[in-house]
């Protein structure tokens, strides 16, 4: 359990792949008690079975079947791949898929870049390494139903909008009384400007400032709020801010009658010139004031946002933020694999290196931008490259965080491929065409690892 | 083992004059302000877990009412009520599915691969390079090219939605990579232990039961682990070749999704249920974990 999390340091080149195969290769080359081939082939059967049977042998059927039509009678050549490239939707399926591969992989390394090195300055970097690593343990269904509950709309279910709007009503402070307004008419000293409330007078220190508001909605009354009061005669700016309606009927339009209650929450603004000077909140019986404001005459103005609906947060399962939003499922998945593959290929980093720098005189960003990252590269290739291959077959996180409705803006490739052959689609030719097309997308990565082995044993 | 306290040192032996005490206090609250920002990393990627957690053990009306995180003030509401209720389900059947797939497939590749691994790192026959090279480029092979086929061909001969074909699926695609992690093990052996029992007249099966496999233990280790917990986890083979009755808990939890609202109740608990012993393998053996991954990251 106190395993730190890095396990053995492994340097970067054997990190991307290549084995350690130095000592190995002589004695093998010179080996004369070796089996015959008859027994290596004994050995290797069943998984050649297994490989051929299951894994190459759907290859070629995959492509024979994606030349044919749906039931798989008829030929169709590469109808199939042109159906991938014309269709709407399967278009947005590629669209989305493209947008993957360029957002996903780059965050990933770069949040894994940033965690790898920042652990290195805290005491509890196991500790932490655990926590971030941890998803990766997870079926991706298990983490789908984690953030189906953190992306929820409503903003006392899901953790994501509360913590929108909580951080939203901390800067702008809006209780939010949609569809209130002034008091209207020419006795009225305030008036509507464009959404916000103005009052028509300049305003001076030692005369209260009223600012009557009708129209307030039944039930957003919110509960704290006091009878309402004029705040008595001070050295600065002040005034009160109030529902100015008496239920049950009378009391005086524009004066603050015994049951008017104050709108607490409001914010308000001191104006000259066009610049707001200072701004400030009204108190639980809709007073306000202004502290420290320098003598002469403001427009007092209730902004806009006091007038807006409270702030809801974002819908992440809606169909515009859907991808960004299992994107963000997706980093959170793998940021952990990221961080302990280069936080192991930078405890491989010859220290003396950084040491040197530093002493001469290069500053810490210096040191990151041009030692440490190029000494990294490889490693945070092999990162990247791991990550646009997930990506590319992106699939249980979308299907689980999608909902059914928004599932056609969600789609890529990987999913749709089980759409049409399985998922009620039944069209196995255009199934196969999607899986081989797949194939095609991941098959520069395959070149790839092959090269990359074929280096490291020579 | 920070860095700070690992530079301070060395720079006041070297005799650097820059690094006076200015630079010290700076460098605490930079150290205050990272340690922070890592509370707060760390909470991000902590808490969405834990609101798993406690979403599984509150009723569907309160979970409907207020978000999860009222239970600090409310700690009363707590109930294993969702997690009594899914195991009368009929849950249980589909957790023994995921066993009974998982538990023979990690044994089918551990043994089918170490016996090819060891063929390739230690036994001369021709085109072994050239083979080779077609593991390492089978190593990411999309599953869903052999969907449509293997469908096709189990149908055939019968075995379409049983859990023999669930695990040779998964067996055959763990394959390239186990091999291929094992063969780089392997291939780190010292070939004088090889060699002394060949020249005792060892048969092959013998030297790899009582020689390569022992010495192979770590890397078995990280294997198993990692092909365990990958098949585990897996959604996609069980829900195109699992029938009903053999489906396993990532597939029988997907079928709840639609009504996401009204089951939020199943769903939570099945979830945590499902990733309870992935998690007990992780942080007992996370060495391993760490160790296949890196090994096998060309993956």
């Amino acid at each position: 359990m106190t395993e730190r999390l890095d396990g053995p340091q492994v340097p970067p080149a054997e990190i991307a792949g290549g084995p350690s195969t130095g000592p190995a290769e002589t004695p093998r080359k010179q080996r004369r008690l070796g089996p015959s081939p008859a027994v290596a082939i004994a050995f290797l059967l069943p998984a050649a079975l297994l490989l051929g049977i299951w894994v190459v042998y759907p290859i070629v059927y995959s492509i024979f079947r994606s030349l044919f039509d749906s039931v798989g009678t008829g030929f169709v050549g590469l109808g199939n791949y042109a159906t991938i490239f014309t269709d709407g939707g399967m278009l947005t399926t590629i669209r989305n898929n493209l947008i993957w591969v360029v957002v996903a992989p780059i965050v990933v390394t770069t949040l894994g870049l940033i965690f790898a090195v920042l652990t290195e300055r805290i005491r509890w970097s196991t500790a932490f390494k655990l926590i971030v690593f941890m998803p990766m343990a997870v079926s991706l269904m298990a983490a789908g139903v984690i953030f189906r509950l953190v992306y929820e709309q409503s903003p006392d279910k899901g953790l994501a909008n509360a913590v929108l709007t909580t951080v939203h009503d901390t800067f702008s402070s809006s209780q939010g009384y949609p569809e209130a307004r002034p008091r209207e008419g020419d006795q009225s000293p305030v008036a509507d400007d464009g959404g916000a409330v103005v009052t028509k007078q300049p305003a001076q220190a030692g005369q209260p400032v009223m600012i009557p508001i009708v129209g307030v909605k039944q039930g957003l009354m919110p509960t704290d709020a006091q009878p309402a009061k004029a705040p008595a005669v001070g050295d600065g700016l002040s005034g009160v801010v109030w529902f100015d309606f008496t239920p049950g009927g009378g009391g005086t339009s524009g004066a603050v009658d015994g049951s008017e209650k104050g709108l607490p929450g409001m914010t308000v603004e001191a104006v000259q010139n066009g610049q707001v000077t200072a701004t400030t909140t009204t108190a639980g019986d809709g007073s306000f004031q202004f502290e420290g404001l320098a003598a002469g005459s403001y427009v007092v103005r209730l902004p806009k946002s006091n007038f807006e609906a409270a702030y809801g947060g974002l819908s992440w399962l809606g169909p515009t933020l859907i991808t960004p939003a299992i994107i963000g499922a997706f980093v959170w998945v793998w940021a952990g694999f990221a961080m302990v593959l280069i936080a192991a290929g930078l405890a491989a980093i010859p220290r003396d290196a950084l040491e040197a720098a530093r002493i001469d005189g290069a500053t810490e960003w210096q040191v990151f931008r041009k030692i440490t990252v190029p000494l990294l590269s490889p490693v945070l290739l092999v990162v990247f490259v791991t990550m646009i291959i997930n990506t590319l077959k992106v699939f249980d996180l979308v299907f689980i965080i999608a909902p059914a409705s928004v599932q056609p803006q969600a789609n890529v490739i990987a999913l749709e491929m089980w759409r049409v052959s399985f998922g009620g689609g039944n069209n196995q030719g255009l199934g196969s065409a999607l899986s081989v097309f797949l194939l095609i997308l991941v098959l520069p990565f395959m070149i790839m690892n092959i090269r990359r082995f074929k280096r490291g044993e020579s | 083992m920070t860095s700070a306290t690992a530079t301070a040192p060395t720079g006041l032996e070297t005799g650097a004059p820059r690094r006076g005490l200015a630079s010290k206090i700076v460098d605490r609250i930079g150290g205050g302000a990272v340690q922070v920002i890592m509370i707060l990393l760390g909470l991000f990627w902590l808490v969405p877990t834990l609101g798993l957690l406690v979403v599984s053990m509150r009723t569907t009306q309160v979970n409907n009412a207020e978000g999860w995180w009222t239970i600090f003030t409310k700690p009363a509401e707590l109930t294993l009520q969702n997690y009594a209720d899914l195991l009368a389900s009929g849950f249980t059947a589909s957790f023994w599915n995921t066993v009974a797939i998982t538990v023979p497939t990690t044994i089918l590749v551990i043994g089918i691969a170490a016996m090819a691994a060891y063929a390739f790192a230690w036994m001369e026959f021709p085109g072994r390079d050239l083979s080779f090279l077609v593991v390492v480029g089978l190593l990411i092979v999309p599953i869903q090219i052999a969907l449509i086929p293997i469908a096709s061909f189990y149908g055939g001969i019968g075995i379409f939605g049983s859990i023999p074909g669930v695990v040779l699926f998964h067996t055959a695609f763990g394959l390239p990579f186990a091999i291929f992690l094992l063969r780089n093990f392997f291939v780190g052996i010292p070939a004088s232990l090889l060699e002394a029992a060949r020249m005792d007249g060892a048969p092959e099966w013998r030297i790899f039961v009582s020689v390569v496999f022992p010495l192979g233990k770590p890397a078995i280790a990280s294997l198993g682990i990692f092909q365990f917990l990958w098949v585990w986890n897996d959604m996609l083979i069980a829900l195109v070749f699992a029938n009903p009755e053999n489906q396993p808990m990532t597939k029988a939890l997907q079928s709840q999704m639609r009504q996401f609202g009204s089951n939020v109740d199943i769903l939570s608990s099945g979830a945590f249920l499902s990733l309870i012993i992935p998690l007990v393998l992780f942080f007992a053996f996370q060495r391993y974990f760490v160790q296949g991954m890196m090994a096998g990251s060309v993956k």
